[in-house]
């Protein structure tokens, strides 16, 4: 059986190209990267050249990049380290009901600490209000943490626009953008701390950064030894750093990439939307990451679907990877509309740069026959047939 | 998250569907948690004579419909009532812990349909 791997949002496959260069990287250059002697300055040098892509993929100074285990912990960071830094302001927080759980718990936990998180809501497509976000803006807010590209249903926010309001009022903003990173257009310019990670560019697990602005008064969450300037303590993962920016020059190389994923994007979601009583979960277009689909079925439950999609080899989730620890639906598609059946029905298909219109159709196909026998044995569905 | 067995009975569930001419129907959950089970019997000399099926819900809540009815059919009203969810989850074998509460679901679903025969025999 083939086995067709529709669940990129969640991880990607390494690229091989990554993998070859990790590994002459953790053989070669097993220096510490702080240390004075030869080995550590082989290792010091690569990471500077990966630190200096990282940076020229977004257009930021290398001092401004720096490197963590991943995504959660970069996210961690922005919201925790900038709440801690910048107490003596306020202790108020904005974000938004659509982020992803390590933003959303971060804030909870700051909750419990004793600050104040306002949680933003979201229209029908998903996208957050710049004048909803200036509203809850007050003197004490010291932080605004809104999701570029939506992990679950791929809709993307107008950094550029919320910053904006941000800066008018004197608040730093921070993104989480690891599902559009070299997907989707992005500069330093549009925030003042960013997160950003290699696993789902093809590149290493436990490898991202988080990009700070110069003079963003953050404290350090991880405590040690002093490297990344202080900012990050732990022995830098040398060789998940260098393969990390290894595949974000391969991203960045294919340059067509970006067009190729959003037209089977649009090829998947209208074979999808041919599967009867089916609804588009996100905006379409522009404002969607390029590889993102995410539909709901009537009728049915969503991990139903995924499992049986997975005994014909096409691997897709529902929501989010980690939500499939919870019993709760999805809480983004709560977000978008309070339909509890919508929520529970949502799947989500999420291509790559290796995705081909093969492999799009036979997951479609799969996905119109899989839902059609759920729905046989679904007593929500036998009320609507009366 | 799942053994291959629960897999494979998902895939081929044996009772799923709708029973023509049930003598009863029980049908507990709903659209907000997740979980709707619907059950049909048919009784035959205080027997469960057939009984099938219809869940909207995660594989587990499909599969411990599944082994109940499996478990039930032939049995009295009587035994079948005293089938526990515990019971269903050790026939199942392994089951995620956060899915457990979902094979509750089935038996209350059973139970209620058996009440609903007794009514309607008046026994």
């Amino acid at each position: 059986m083939k086995l067709v791997y529709l669940d990129n949002a969640a991880t990607t496959a390494i690229d091989a190209e990554v993998e070859k260069f990790m590994q002459k990287c953790q053989l070669g250059l097993y220096g510490n990267a702080s240390s004075i002697h030869k080995k550590g300055r082989e290792a010091k040098e690569e990471l500077e050249k990966a630190r200096k892509v990282i940076a020229k993929s977004i257009g930021a100074k290398e001092k401004e990049i720096i490197f963590t285990s991943g995504g959660t912990e970069a996210n961690n960071f922005a919201v925790k380290g900038v709440a801690f830094a910048n107490k003596g302001k306020g202790r108020r927080i904005i974000t938004t009901k659509i982020e992803h759980e390590c933003v959303l718990n971060s804030c909870r936990w700051l909750e419990e600490q004793g600050w104040k998180v306002t949680y933003l809501g979201v229209d029908g497509k998903g996208f957050v209000s710049g004048k909803e976000l200036e509203k809850a803006i007050r003197k004490d807010t010291v932080l605004v943490s809104i999701i570029h590209g939506n992990n679950e249903i791929g809709v993307i926010q107008d950094l550029k626009e919320l910053h904006e309001i941000c800066k008018r009022h004197d608040v730093l903003f921070h993104t989480d953008a690891c599902q559009s990173y070299t997907k989707a257009e992005l500069k330093a310019e549009w925030a003042d701390l960013i997160t950003l990670n290699a696993h789902k560019i093809h590149g290493p697990k436990g490898v991202g950064a988080l990009y700070i602005k110069e003079r963003v008064k953050i404290s350090p969450w991880q405590h040690g030894g002093g490297h990344e300037r202080g900012m990050r303590s732990g022995t830098e993962n040398l060789a998940g750093i260098a393969g990390f920016a290894k595949a974000v020059e391969l991203a960045v190389d294919d340059k067509e990439g970006k067009k190729r994923m959003a037209k089977l994007r649009d090829c998947l979601i209208s074979e999808l939307l041919k599967i009867p009583r089916t609804t588009l979960n996100g905006p379409r277009g522009e404002r969607r990451l390029c590889n993102n689909a995410n539909v709901s079925f009537a009728g049915v439950e969503g991990e139903g679907i995924v499992a049986a999609l997975d005994a014909k080899g096409v691997c897709a989730s529902t929501g989010s990877a980690c939500a499939s620890r919870s019993l709760e639906p999805s809480h983004v598609l709560i977000a978008l509309e309070n339909n509890p059946e919508r929520a529970h029905g949502s799947v989500r298909f999420t291509l790559s740069r290796y995705s081909t219109k093969e492999e799009v159709k036979y997951a479609a196909k799969c996905a119109g026959e899989v839902v059609e026998k759920l729905r046989k044995i679904s007593p929500l569905e036998s009320e609507r047939e009366r | 998250m799942y053994v291959d067995k629960v897999l494979k009975r998902f895939q081929k569930p044996k009772f799923a569907g709708e029973l023509k001419g049930a003598d009863a129907i029980g049908e507990v959950g709903n659209v907000r948690c997740g979980d709707i089970m619907r059950i049909y019997i048919k009784v035959k000399a205080g027997k469960i004579a057939d009984i099938r099926f219809k869940t909207y819900g995660c594989v587990a809540a499909i599969v411990s419909s599944d082994y109940l009815c499996e478990m039930v059919k032939g049995k009295t009203l009587e035994e079948a009532e005293k089938i526990t969810a515990q019971d269903v989850v050790k026939k199942i074998g392994e089951i995620p812990l956060v899915k457990v509460h979902c094979s509750v679901l089935a038996q209350d679903a059973l139970k209620k349909a058996i009440g609903e025969y007794r009514k309607k025999k008046q026994i």
